[in-house]
C-alpha cells in the first residue's frame, strides 16, 4: 500500500513539474526565435512554436494551480437548507452598519484622498520633467566655405543653451559630398556609439583646430582623415560611411539632418540608420527616428520599443 | 561555589549604574526589546556562514556612517562637483581615508551582500517560512545595486560618466519601457546637470532610506522565525532520528511537554 502511494506521488510530483518547466521552455524558445528572426526567417518558425508551447503549458499550469479555488466547498449541511419556514419573510432585518463600520470607512476614504492629493503632485514632479519640454535646437556650424569638399571635419558644437559646459559638448564628423544637382550634400554622423552611446573616435592623422563663434556659441573645427571610427568602450567599430564593421554596435552610427541658413551649416534633428550602401555623395541609406542606442531599428527588436521619440 | 555575598557599597553603586537603564525600560520597555533582539535562542549547530548577514549589515552600516560624512564636502554640481571630490581627497584631513572606505566598502558590502545571499541559498534557508524574507532580500539587493550605481557617477570624472552612459543606455534597451527609465534616469533626453541632482538625491536619500526600511523588515523576519540549522544538522526539526538517542535536546527540538521527563531525563 505504501509503494504504490509513493509512486502516485512521484507521478504527480513530475506532471506538476512538467507545466512550468514546459512554459519556461516555450518563453526561452520564444526569445531565441526573436533573436534569430532578425538574422533568417527559420526565427520565425522557432518564435511560433515556442509562443505555442508557452501558451498550452501555461495554460495547463495555470489550470492545475487553481483546480482548488475552483472547486466551491460543498456547503455544511447544517446550512445547506435554511430553515425559511419558520420565521415569515418580512421579519428579515435589513442588513445594518455599525457606527465603527462608517467611521472605519469614511477614515480610509479621506486618508486616501489626502494620499493622492500630496503622492500626484510629487511624483508627477519626479517624472514629468524628464519628458517635457525636451525639443533639440538647432545649430549653427558657420559658412560651409569651412568643410572643404571630400574630406571629414570633427566639429564639436555646444548641443543647448543654459547646460553645464562640462556635459554639453557634442561632435559630429562631418564631410563636404559637393554638389548633387546643384545642392550641397554633407555626410553628418554622430559620435555616439550605437552600441551603448561612448564617443567613437575617427583613426587617422588630424590638422590643426580651428575656432570659430556662431549664434550656437563656440565651435571647433578640425580636419581628419579617418580610415574608420572606433569606440574605446567595447571595440565597436564603423567604416567611413557609419556601417558597423566589427564589435557589438547593431547599426550603423546615428546621423544629424542638416541645412543650409545664409551660406551656414546647420545641425537639426538626429535620426537613426540601419544600414547605408553607396559612398559619399551617391550613398544611399534607410533612414529611421532616432532610437536609443542598442536597439536595432528594423526586425523585431523594433517592435519592443514602440514609442521612442 | 555559591557567589560571594555583595558588599552594601558594591550594592550601591550597582543600583546608581542600572538606575538610568531601568528609568528607560520602565517607560519604553525598550532594554528588554533590545536583550530579546540580541540574546536569542539560535541552533546549538549554527556556523560562522551564519554570521555572513551581520557582516553585510555591518559594511551597509560604514557605508551609512562614511557617506553622510562625504555629503557634508561633497558638491553635487557638474561645475564643482570633481573639484570637490579631489579637495576631499587630497586637502581634507583624513578625507582620502573616509572616501577610500566608502568607495571600497561598497564593493565590500555587494560582495558580502552575495555571499550572504549564497549561504541563504546552499542551507536552504529560503524554504517555508522564510520565503517573504528571500523576496525581501531580493529587494533589498537590487536596490543596492541601484545605490552603487547612483554612486559611481557623484566623482563626476571620465570613467563615471561615460560607465553612466553606459548603464543609462542599457536600461534604455529594455522592451517597452526602457526609453522611459532610461530618460527617467537621466531626467530628460541627455545626462546633464539635472542627472547628477538626481543620481545625487536618489543615491543620499531615496534608495537608502528604502533600504533602511527593508533592512528593518528584514532582521524583524530574522528575529521572528529565528535562524536554519546548517544541512548537515542532525538534530534539526524534521529530520529521521538515529535508532541510539545520544544527544541531548535543544532549541529545534523541544522536550516532550507533560511530565513524563520532567525531571531531567534527556531520553525520550
Ligand atoms: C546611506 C548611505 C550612503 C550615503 C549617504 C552615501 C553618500 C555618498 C556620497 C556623498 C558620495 C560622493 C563621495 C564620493 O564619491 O566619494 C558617494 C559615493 C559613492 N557611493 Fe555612496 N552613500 C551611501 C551608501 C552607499 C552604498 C550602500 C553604496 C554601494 C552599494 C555606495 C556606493 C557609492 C559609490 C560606488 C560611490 C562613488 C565613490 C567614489 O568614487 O569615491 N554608497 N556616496
Ligand atoms: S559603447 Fe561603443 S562599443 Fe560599446
Amino acid at each position: 500500500m505504501n509503494e504504490s502511494n509513493e509512486e502516485e506521488t512521484r507521478d504527480r510530483g513530475f506532471a506538476e513539474a512538467l507545466a512550468p518547466a514546459g512554459f519556461a521552455a516555450g518563453i526561452i524558445l520564444a526569445l531565441i526565435g526573436l533573436v534569430i528572426a532578425g538574422e533568417s526567417n527559420s526565427g520565425w518558425i522557432v518564435l511560433a512554436i515556442g509562443v505555442v508551447l508557452a501558451l498550452v503549458f501555461g495554460f495547463s499550469w495555470a489550470y492545475r494551480a487553481t483546480r482548488g479555488l475552483r472547486e466551491t466547498p460543498e456547503p455544511p449541511p447544517e446550512l445547506a437548507a435554511p430553515d425559511v419556514a419558520e420565521e415569515p419573510e418580512d421579519a428579515v432585518a435589513p442588513k445594518r452598519y455599525s457606527r465603527g463600520v462608517f467611521l472605519t470607512g469614511a477614515t480610509a476614504g479621506v486618508s486616501g484622498l489626502i494620499g493622492a492629493a500630496v503622492t500626484v503632485p510629487i511624483v508627477g514632479f519626479a517624472v514629468a520633467p524628464a519628458f517635457v519640454g525636451q525639443g533639440e535646437r538647432d545649430i549653427d556650424l558657420g559658412p560651409i566655405d569651412n568643410f572643404p569638399q571630400g574630406e571629414f571635419v570633427i566639429t564639436t558644437f555646444d548641443y543647448r543653451d543654459n547646460e553645464a559646459p562640462s556635459v554639453n559638448r557634442r561632435t559630429a564628423y562631418i564631410r563636404n559630398n559637393g554638389f548633387i544637382n546643384e545642392v550641397p550634400s554633407f555626410t553628418v554622423i554622430s559620435n555616439r556609439c550605437t552600441h551603448l552611446g561612448c564617443p567613437v573616435q575617427p583613426a587617422g592623422p588630424t590638422g590643426a583646430p580651428v575656432e570659430l563663434e556662431t549664434a550656437s556659441g563656440p565651435v571647433s573645427l578640425t580636419r581628419v582623415q579617418p580610415a574608420n571610427f572606433s569606440c574605446p568602450c567595447h571595440g565597436g567599430a564603423y567604416d567611413t560611411e557609419g556601417n558597423r564593421t566589427a564589435g557589438p554596435p547593431v547599426r550603423a552610427l546615428d546621423r544629424y539632418s542638416f541645412l543650409i541658413r545664409n551660406g551656414n551649416l546647420v545641425l537639426s534633428e538626429r535620426f537613426s540608420v540601419s544600414e547605408v550602401t553607396g559612398e559619399g555623395a551617391n550613398a544611399r541609406m534607410k533612414a529611421f527616428k532616432l532610437y536609443p542606442p542598442g536597439t536595432h531599428v528594423d526586425g523585431p527588436d523594433e517592435w519592443m520599443t514602440p514609442w521612442v521619440s | 561555589m555559591a557567589a560571594r555575598a555583595r558588599s552594601a557599597r558594591q550594592q550601591q553603586i550597582e543600583q546608581l549604574l542600572l538606575a538610568p537603564i531601568n528609568w528607560i525600560e520602565e517607560r519604553s520597555g525598550l532594554v528588554s526589546a533590545t536583550k530579546r533582539f540580541l540574546f536569542r535562542k539560535v541552533p546549538r549547530d549554527v556556523s560562522w556562514a551564519q554570521t555572513l548577514g551581520s557582516a553585510t549589515l555591518t559594511a551597509f552600516l560604514v557605508q551609512l556612517a562614511t557617506g553622510v560624512i562625504l555629503a557634508m564636502y561633497y558638491r553635487p554640481d557638474p561645475a564643482t562637483a570633481y573639484a570637490s571630490i579631489q579637495h576631499i581627497t587630497n586637502d581634507l584631513t583624513w578625507g582620502w581615508l573616509v572616501r577610500g572606505m566608502h568607495r571600497w566598502g561598497a564593493s565590500v558590502f555587494i560582495i558580502l551582500m552575495f555571499l550572504h545571499l549564497g549561504r541563504v541559498f546552499l542551507f536552504g534557508a529560503y524554504r517555508y517560512p522564510r520565503e517573504l524574507n528571500w523576496l525581501i532580500g531580493v529587494l533589498i539587493l537590487v536596490l543596492s545595486l541601484l545605490e552603487g550605481f547612483t554612486g559611481y557617477l557623484l566623482p563626476w570624472d571620465q570613467t563615471s560618466y561615460w560607465a553612466t552612459v553606459v548603464g543609462i543606455n542599457i536600461n534604455g534597451t529594455a522592451p517597452i519601457l526602457g526609453p522611459f527609465i532610461a530618460d527617467f534616469l537621466k531626467g530628460g533626453a541627455e545626462i546633464g546637470t539635472e542627472t547628477l541632482a538626481r543620481f545625487y538625491s536618489l543615491h543620499m536619500l531615496l534608495i537608502p532610506g528604502g533600504l533602511i526600511a527593508l533592512i528593518g523588515l528584514h532582521l524583524y523576519l530574522v528575529t521572528r522565525l529565528g535562524v536554519v540549522s546548517p544541512p548537515w544538522s542532525k538534530e534539526a526539526a524534521g529530520r529521521e532520528r538515529d535508532e541510539v538517542e545520544t544527544r541531548k535536546r535543544g532549541l529545534v527540538e523541544p522536550r516532550p511537554r507533560g511530565n513524563a521527563n520532567r525531571n531531567g531525563s534527556d531520553q525520550a
